[in-house]
């Protein structure tokens, strides 16, 4: 156990890299407060980066769509992780978020002579203004969580859900309305359009469209976990854990209630816009509570609290259908439609986490992890 | 039983409100304080000022107001009368994380600690107010937020020093002993640098070995690091060793305020403790305390 713990003495801090033999013993605070600060992290992140730009050349363009949709997610996963798994303000209202982000890229970014409002600005504009609007959103949900605490609060954003439905089904200028719908924002950035269906410097449209998902949540997953590392994150794990210890020791809650479901909301715009401008076209019906559940099941599966269980949630997520038509495939027909599998193994999935597993996929993958790092000896 | 006890403080122990030596100006200031639940009257006119440097500790029987006084001071709960002032400003209603940042800390008789958090979490949240960046430099990391954070650090690495918990730093603190989340619990109120520190029952439910340390730490913070305290301790033992002057209170009241022995002499303080006992019993306690 004693190698668990880091020692580091205010003489030296200095940049240096671990001492030789004693992986774990940190000479400076600058590695306690790297990004990936163990050997094992930095290995991983490296391993999966690597692996990443391995595999758009290994999968069809329909499976990497489902994996470029997974990642667009994890963007969302990690701003639901910061209101609810870091600050710990239960949020049912989501979906409402990630439909004022995916109207607001829609309208900006739309096609100006498409059958909906559209202004056809760029990419660089329209992507941070879904961010922007629906994270002022955001600030003006957040002071409910300064009243509310728990379920309450829970179920004052499940209100919200409501609301935006009806709104998103009501303004048919901008959402088309139910059952006719509209195109969502055009994937165009420094003059490459990703939704040509002609190759782009010889990628597919599924590879091209890969990159673009995997550069923005390597963007967002390090936005994410600057928050979390900083006095923000800090501020918002006390906030969750005692309210009345936070604020005698001078976090103001109000404050960083309001910042958490803000910065939340901004995570969620950008997921919004992005998603359904891969999708194509999208229904007011998409911001159901149903939305809402996904992400929460994605930061409850992923590991609450966490960047990289967020997005191992929201991948995991992305790829269930496809699990759930494989598993069909076992399933004597007639029995049940796949889509009842799939809400299922949900249901399952979620109240098996939360019993068996609550630190998620990731507490999984720390158990592997420190498995190995012992092995042979399991202690 | 304490009807014996008047309503302003004893008649045989002069209230003391300046302590010998003292031409300051006091630190904290309570001036007829009430504070009530629903009918329950939990703090009738209490009035009582800390001096720089003091020790000052708050006794009494249980349910007699003592973490009352704490909440009121720190901002939890509102009196709904009387003034407190706090260096020179009227805080009153004042919401905790203000009253936090004008400098004020405490420790909680059942530890309030952040237990999903790491011991340094833990003490770099006493640094909160310290930071000095916001929002956007947090997102950005990069330059100030990290030079903040690596300069705080620092700090909180003095204090795992001072209270010798340099074992635990990385460690959940929902995971350590019950002495220790006691220490780190002090320590993230040190990491505060308060101008007045706030323990309520720093050693209770702790062995002899660890009241002797914490004993030891709370000295050193008076003689090292010269931060005037208020202690509220049911371990009469340790407030005649350590504190400077003693406030007992009874059913919401202070009954009185004066040295350690004066207090723990006084018939009414005895009343307080033992119920109403007659003038024999009384004199034959007060020989046993002398
Ligand atoms: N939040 C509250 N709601 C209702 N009554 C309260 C509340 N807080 C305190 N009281 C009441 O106020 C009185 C004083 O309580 P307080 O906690 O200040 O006592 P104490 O002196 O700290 O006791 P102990 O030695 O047991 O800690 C008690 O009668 C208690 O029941
Ligand atoms: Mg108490």
């Amino acid at each position: 156990m004693t190698t668990m713990l880091r020692s580091a003495p205010p003489a030296q801090a200095r940049k240096s890299t671990g001492v030789r033999g004693r992986p774990l013993l940190r000479t400076s605070y600058h590695q306690d407060l790297a990004l990936a600060n163990t050997p094992a992290k930095r290995r991983s992140v490296i391993g999966l980066v690597i692996a990443s730009f391995v595999v758009p050349f290994l999968l069809t363009d329909d499976l990497l769509q489902v994996l470029t949709l997974g990642m667009i997610s994890a963007v969302g996963a990690i701003g639901l992780n910061l209101v609810t798994g870091y600050a710990g303000q239960v949020s049912l209202g989501h979906a409402f978020f990630i439909g004022v982000g995916a109207y607001t890229g829609a309208v900006l970014g739309g096609d100006p002579d498409g059958a909906m409002l559209g202004y056809g600005l760029p990419m660089w504009i329209w992507l941070p203004a879904a961010g922007v609007v629906a994270a002022v959103a955001g600030l003006i949900v957040g002071p409910l969580a300064v009243r509310l605490r728990g379920l309450y609060l829970a179920i004052v954003t499940l209100g919200l859900v409501f609301l935006g439905d009806h709104v998103f089904r009501e303004a048919r200028e901008i959402t088309g309305g139910p059952g006719v719908g509209r195109r969502g924002a055009e994937l165009e950035l420094f003059g490459i359009d990703f939704s040509s269906m002609e190759p782009i410097s010889g990628l597919s449209r599924g590879q091209a469209q890969f990159f673009l998902a995997l550069v923005f949540l390597i963007i967002f997953a390090i936005l994410g976990r600057n928050i979390a590392r900083s006095g923000v994150g800090r501020a918002f794990g006390a906030v969750r854990d005692r309210d009345v210890a936070a604020a005698v020791i001078g976090v103001d809650l109000t404050k960083y209630k309001v910042m958490a479901f803000a910065m939340s909301s901004f995570f969620a715009g950008v997921t919004g816009a992005l998603y359904y401008a891969v999708i194509g076209v999208f229904e007011p019906g998409a911001f159901s509570l149903l939305l809402s559940i996904q992400y929460l099941a994605m930061v409850l599966i992923g590991g609450v609290a966490t960047i990289s269980g967020s997005i191992m949630g929201a991948l995991f997520i992305a790829l269930l259908p496809r699990l759930s038509q494989f598993i069909a495939g076992f399933v004597p027909d007639g029995l049940i439609s796949v889509f009842q599998l799939e809400a299922i193994l949900y249901g399952l999935l979620i109240m098996g986490f939360l019993i068996f597993e609550p630190r998620g996929l990731f507490g999984i993958w720390t158990r592997i992890r420190n498995y190995w790092k012992g092995w042979p000896f399991s202690y | 039983m304490s009807a014996a006890s008047p309503h302003a403080p004893s008649s045989t122990v002069s209230p003391r409100p300046v302590p010998e030596g003292h031409v300051s100006e006091p630190v904290v200031s309570v001036r007829g304080v009430e504070l009530a639940f629903s009918g329950v009257k939990a703090l009738q006119g209490v009035d009582f000022d800390v001096f720089d440097n003091e020790l000052f500790a708050v006794i009494g029987p249980n349910g007699a107001g003592k973490t009352s006084i704490f909440n009121v001071l720190s901002g939890v709960y509102r009196p709904q009368q009387g003034t407190v002032e706090f260096a020179g400003t009227d805080i009153r209603g004042m919401r905790p994380h203000k009253i936090a940042n004008l400098g004020m800390a405490r420790t909680f008789q059942n530890i309030e600690l952040f237990e999903n958090l790491d011991v340094v979490d833990n003490l770099m949240l006493g640094r909160h107010a310290h930071l000095g960046y916001g929002w956007a430099a947090s997102v950005a990391w990069f330059g100030k937020a990290k030079r903040a954070e690596v300069a705080n650090r620092r700090r909180v690495e003095e204090i795992i020093d001072f209270l010798e918990i340099e074992g635990y730093r990385q460690l959940p603190v929902g995971m350590l002993p019950y002495g220790i989340q006691k220490r780190i619990e002090l320590g993230r109120a040190l990491a505060m640098e308060p101008k007045l520190l706030l323990l309520d029952e720093p050693v209770a439910g702790m062995n002899g070995e660890e009241t002797e340390d914490m004993a030891r730490f709370i000295l050193d913070i008076r003689n090292e690091l010269r931060i005037p305290m208020i202690l509220v301790e049911h371990d009469m033992g340790l407030v005649m060793d350590l504190a400077d002057r003693v406030m007992a209170m009874d059913f919401g009241k202070p009954v009185a305020t004066g040295t350690p022995h004066e207090v723990q002499s006084h018939p009414d303080v005895i009343r307080a403790y033992l119920g109403p006992v007659d003038d024999a019993t009384l004199a034959e306690v007060q020989g046993e305390l002398a």
